[in-house]
């Protein structure tokens, strides 16, 4: 019979899938030679010393210390090995590389949402280029969702309330399935899709023919306006609110003496409920709350462009401490990231 | 020879001393279970104490504190006679035993009075989670939170008292009749091992929902 | 040393002793009482098992064969939720641990006999509501629950089926709380904790377990459902609630819930082993001691059910390592059981047919619990079917077949009959082929990315879909048998001697079945478990 081994199974998709079949092959030998011994010393023992006789007696052996320190002691070591070998491993998957550049999913039931930087929106796809870093920052919009890429070897669970973050690299370009790992519901099974590692080529292609409505980051500056934030949060100084230029990723001090680094994370909750997390040095109880008027979809868009003031100061408005960019008006896209969520305890 | 017969040596024990001791291991152990339930409610709580801080000592001062620390009171001195019950009856005194009991039930019902009176006055100012609870303020949601800890938390409590008032009351009947004395009392002896613990709880209660906002009035 | 019945007692044993249906519904036997819960854990095996036939029929095709998704999703949630609370978290102690643990200590009945009773009352109870919710209409949350799924967004009867394993998580604590006292405070004179069997130190483990895990469970659900009839937030993340807490307090039980239902499989084994190689088991400290081991590491370890939930790195390195630490116990008593049989006398009775074949199936069911306890490997494995294959061989090739082979072991003495032997051991061999045919062929559904829950999956999967079920169909064969023979052989089978199988345990030194009081004089021991040297005039050995 023709052995169903999926074409996946042999072909090296992603940077971190070599290390990983190597390891996961390296355990089914370990346990396969455990296994087999064990049931080799059950069938010997089962026949070689099998009751002769319906009276008989054996020797009834006393316990043989060393042996015993022996088989506590060998095992261990095997266990100590697999749990390095097996946390170095989730270290390269857990831990992008700092030129990852970073997409947006958002999981509701049941569908993927994906948001590239440059403005595209895509439905259960995600089109990367091979040979790039890819950073995926992920939330959902209800119940616990899981971005499971079988081929890559990557899998995170998408929270409500927090965002997530993975990372991976194609290698080959290809299609690849993707799917929903922890059970959200009657159509956990169909929340799936692709994703399109294309060469950098027709990526290039494939962009161009995006149809964006302007970047992410675009988007976030129009609703920053909208939604009136420029009234407290000015580029010249402060003022009743910070200057967001250059706060991404700078390390602050809270109001209640934590000291935290502002992410993802850290921006969408003030946004949404900012008592509590106010700056030292400002008033808190003047910002209003967001909750109810902002979907996590303009959550995403607005952090992108707090993210991308980075140092530069938006056109035409000079910040007295400003590094001075050389080309106001250009993005510089501050790719820092404070590593796996923080909260996850 | 003392008269055994109201010792009802339960058939799979051998000997008293083993019925005793056994019956008192149980009680133990069932406590340590008791105390595995609270905890899970402790942990659970001290989690979002430590992440909402200012939500959760808002909420807290919300506690009308002298009704705590009264309650407090009630329910040590309750333990106090609970253990005078106890001593007497091991002298052989079963009917100052058997008041103490009576006394330790008033006690138990005075907290119970004070606990709902506190319940209603919650009620009445919005602050009962599903029922008109209201909130104005940033973190609303958070203190809800509080809350319903609040609630889930001493309502446990209050159901396992009413529960002790009631061993308490079916220990009061043998007491008086004098079937429970010096020579057998494991029965009063478990209920007030029961009583104490139901006693440190709420002490632990009090620790948490009173005294983080009672600076705040 | 030696009881023996005095004839014309032989002839009444706790089976005829009281006669009518109040006679059993109202017992404090614990020997009736555990005939009580095999009666009903035998009606929930099947039921459960119900399901699962379903499920893989279902799964013959890709797009579903037999059923729409939404009832495909409570399906699976129920199989969950009956097979590991409703049957084999109360399979082997309730029955088997009720009927021999207090015979095994030389004791009369448990320290608390009503308690007992108490406790299979709340199990029925608990049964009734859950199965309550199954003929509402079901609930499709998965086993375990999870939020804010199960709280905000779950359709079905999900209260019902929390309040129905709350009300059983009760049974389970006052059996800990009778097993405790009972191996505390009633062995019989001389039998020191050194002295026990191996069986006893096991179900003690898991009582202690069963005592201070199960309240977590309790406060959980309880927690789920205030959340979902007052739409108050407690693991709402809307509502500032962290569905992470929920995983955490879920697991803090549920991993030790699995020792729950491995240790006793293991008190069987260890009891079977030495008895059919007629030796004393091997390294009986370490055995013992490894229980202990078990059951304390185990409380360790809950986080590598959320390797990819979330957790921080820091947190996943320490679960990751705790994990290999509470595999070294296990491995302790493996290497121990197949080392007692090295130099023995062995004897392929169905007991021992089942023992060797949980050694085996436990082992590869560890192993891959050891890759999967491996960070790196986790991430691609979890939620696949990877981990359904490893644990069901832990809990099936495990925990049910060390459960079969305890009834066979102690079918003589529960019963007074011997079972049919042939017959028997094709039923093993049927359930043990069966079983490798369901189970393995899923590690490879799980290594190629097949992921579990899914009512439909994709084309590239069927072929070991197929195998898989046909698996399933002859593993359901195998379990039938079990059913027909042994109810066959309660009525027409051969009369049984007090020690058909020349053990030594001091169940064994009175008549098949016993008389209701056990022992017609308290027992006094002065040997050491398994020293069939000491008791081998009175075995006819050597």
């Amino acid at each position: 019979m023709r052995l169903p081994i999926h074409p996946d199974l042999l072909a090296m998709q992603s940077t971190v899938r070599p290390e990983y079949d190597r390891f996961f092959w390296i355990c089914v030998i370990i346990c396969t030679t455990v296994a087999t011994a064990i049931a080799f010393f059950l069938i010997y023992s089962a026949w070689h010393y099998r009751r002769r006789n319906a009276n008989e007696l054996p020797s009834q052996l006393d316990v043989k210390v060393p042996a015993e320190a022996l088989w506590i002691g060998i095992p261990f070591l095997i266990f100590l090995g697999m749990f390095f070998y097996g946390a170095k491993l989730y270290f390269d998957i857990e831990r992008p590389p700092d030129n990852a550049e970073t997409v947006y999913v958002e999981a509701k039931q049941w569908m993927w949402k994906v948001q590239h930087p440059n403005g595209i929106r895509e439905i259960n796809a995600l089109h990367v280029p091979v040979g790039q870093a890819i950073r995926l920052k992920m939330i959902s919009q209800d119940v616990i969702h899981s971005f499971y890429v079988p081929a890559f070897r990557i899998k995170q669970d998408v929270l409500p309330g927090r965002y997530t973050t993975i990372w991976f690299e194609a290698d080959k370009p290809g299609t690849y399935h993707l799917f929903c790992a922890e059970y959200c519901g009657l159509n956990h099974s169909q929340m799936k899709g692709w994703i399109y590692a294309l060469s950098p080529g027709d990526y290039a292609r494939w962009v161009q023919q995006g149809g964006a409505e302007g970047s992410l980051a675009d988007t976030g500056e129009k609703l920053f306006h909208q939604f009136a934030c420029s009234n407290c949060h000015h580029f010249a100084g402060h003022g009743p609110g910070p200057n967001l230029v250059g706060l991404y990723g700078s390390t602050v001090q809270l109001q209640n003496g934590q000291t935290i680094v502002v992410d993802d994370d850290y921006l969408r909750r003030h946004i949404l409920t900012p008592s509590g997390l106010t700056v030292e040095g400002f008033h808190s109880s003047i910002m209003p709350t967001y909750q109810g008027q902002l979907t996590e979809d303009q959550l995403i868009a607005l952090i992108a462009y707090i993210q991308a003031l980075g140092n530069r100061t938006p056109e035409g408005v000079m910040a007295p401490d400003a590094q001075g960019s050389p080309n106001p008006g250009e993005h510089q896209r501050e790719s820092r990231s404070a590593g796996k969520s923080p909260g996850g305890f | 020879m003392a008269d055994t017969s109201h010792l009802e040596l339960r058939e799979q024990f051998s000997t008293p001393e083993q019925q005793r001791e056994s019956a008192i291991s149980g009680m133990w152990i069932f406590i340590v279970t008791e105390l595995m339930l609270f905890g899970g409610l402790f942990v659970a709580f001290t989690v979002y104490r430590l992440r909402y801080p200012a939500a959760f000592t808002r909420g807290s001062s919300e506690m009308e504190y002298w009704m705590g620390a009264l309650n407090t009171g009630i329910l040590i001195s309750s333990s106090l006679t609970m253990s005078l019950a106890e001593y007497f009856v091991a002298q052989n005194k079963s009917m100052r035993g058997a008041i103490l009991l009576l006394v330790t039930i008033l006690l138990g019902a005075a907290f119970l009075g004070i606990k709902f009176t506190e319940y209603y006055l919650h009620f009445h100012d919005h602050k009962m989670p599903a029922f008109g609870f209201e909130e104005t303020g940033p973190f609303a949601p958070q203190v809800q939170l509080f809350f319903v800890f609040y609630y889930v938390m001493t309502g446990l409590h209050s159901l396992h008292l009413l529960i002790g008032i009631g061993l308490v009351f079916f220990m009061f009947v043998p007491t008086a009749l004098r079937s429970l004395n010096a020579e057998y009392h494991t029965p009063l002896d478990n209920t007030s091992l029961y009583w104490h613990f139901i006693d440190v709880i709420w002490v632990f209660l009090f620790a948490i929902f009173y005294i983080p906002g009672a600076h705040i009035r | 040393m030696a009881t023996h019945m005095l004839p014309e007692t032989a002839a009444r044993n706790y089976l005829n002793e009281e006669d009518g249906i109040f006679s059993w519904l109202l017992t404090t036997d614990h020997k009736r009482i555990a005939l009580l819960y095999t009666f009903s854990i035998t009606l929930l095996f099947f039921l459960g098992g119900a399901f699962a036939v379903l499920m893989r029929l279902n799964l013959l095709s890709p797009h579903g064969a037999i059923v729409g998704l939404e009832t495909y999703n409570k399906l699976f949630t129920m199989h969950g939720v009956i097979m590991v609370w409703f049957f084999l978290i109360p399979s082997i102690p309730n029955t088997i641990g009720n009927f021999v643990l207090p015979m095994a200590v030389g004791a009369k009945d448990l320290a608390f006999p009503k308690l007992n009773l108490l406790s299979w009352y709340l199990f029925m109870l608990g049964a009734f509501v859950a199965i309550y919710s199954i003929f509402r209409g079901g609930v499709d949350t998965g086993w375990t629950f999870y939020t804010p799924l199960s709280t905000t967004y779950a359709m079905g009867y999900v209260v019902s089926a929390a309040m129905g394993v709350f009300i059983s998580g009760f049974s389970s604590i006052l059996t800990g709380l009778n097993f405790m006292v009972t191996i505390h405070r009633m062995r019989a004179p001389g039998m020191t904790w050194f002295r026990m069997p191996i069986f006893c130190w096991s179900m003690y483990a898991t009582s202690v377990i069963f005592v201070l895990a199960t309240p977590i469970l309790a406060i959980t659900l309880i927690l789920i459902c205030i959340e979902r009839v007052f739409r108050v937030g407690v693991f709402d993340p809307a509502l500032g609630g962290d569905p992470l807490l929920f995983q955490h307090m879920f697991w803090f039980y549920s991993h030790p819930a699995v020792y729950i239902m491995v240790l006793p499989a293991m008190a069987v084994v260890s009891e079977i082993i030495p008895t059919f190689s007629r030796k004393p088991i091997f390294g009986y400290k370490a055995v013992a001691f490894s229980s202990l081991g078990i059951a304390f590491l185990g409380f360790l370890v809950w986080g590598h059910h959320m390797f990819v939930a979330g957790i921080s790195v820091y947190s996943a390195l320490a679960f990751s390592f705790l994990s290999y630490a509470v595999a070294v116990p296990s491995a302790i008593k493996v290497f121990n059981w197949t080392a007692t049989m090295y130099h023995g006398s062995v004897s392929l009775e169905t007991p021992m047919l089942y023992a060797i074949g949980f050694i085996g199936l436990f082992t590869i069911g560890g192993m891959t619990g050891l890759m999967l306890a491996a960070l790196g490997i986790d991430v691609h494995v979890t939620d696949t079917y990877f981990v359904v294959a490893h644990f069901h061989y832990i809990m099936v090739g495990g925990a049910v077949m060390g459960f079969l082979g305890g009834i066979h072991f102690w079918w003589p003495k529960i019963s007074g009959k011997m079972y049919p032997e042939f017959l028997a051991k094709l039923s093993a061999l049927i359930i043990f082929f069966g079983f490798n045919l369901t189970f393995f062929p899923q590690f490879i559904l799980g290594y190629m990315g097949m992921n579990r829950r899914y009512g439909s999956y994709a084309p590239e999967f069927q072929n070991l879909n197929v195998l898989s079920t046909a698996g399933a169909s002859i593993l359901g064969v195998g379990y039938i048998l079990p059913l027909c023979y042994l109810i066959w052989s309660w009525k027409y089978g051969p009369v049984a001697p007090p020690n058909p199988w020349r053990a030594t345990g001091l169940e064994w030194k009175t008549n098949s079945p016993p008389p209701k009081h056990n022992f017609d004089e308290t027992p006094l021991v002065t040997w050491k478990a398994y020293e069939f040297e000491a008791q081998k005039e009175e075995l006819n050995l050597g």
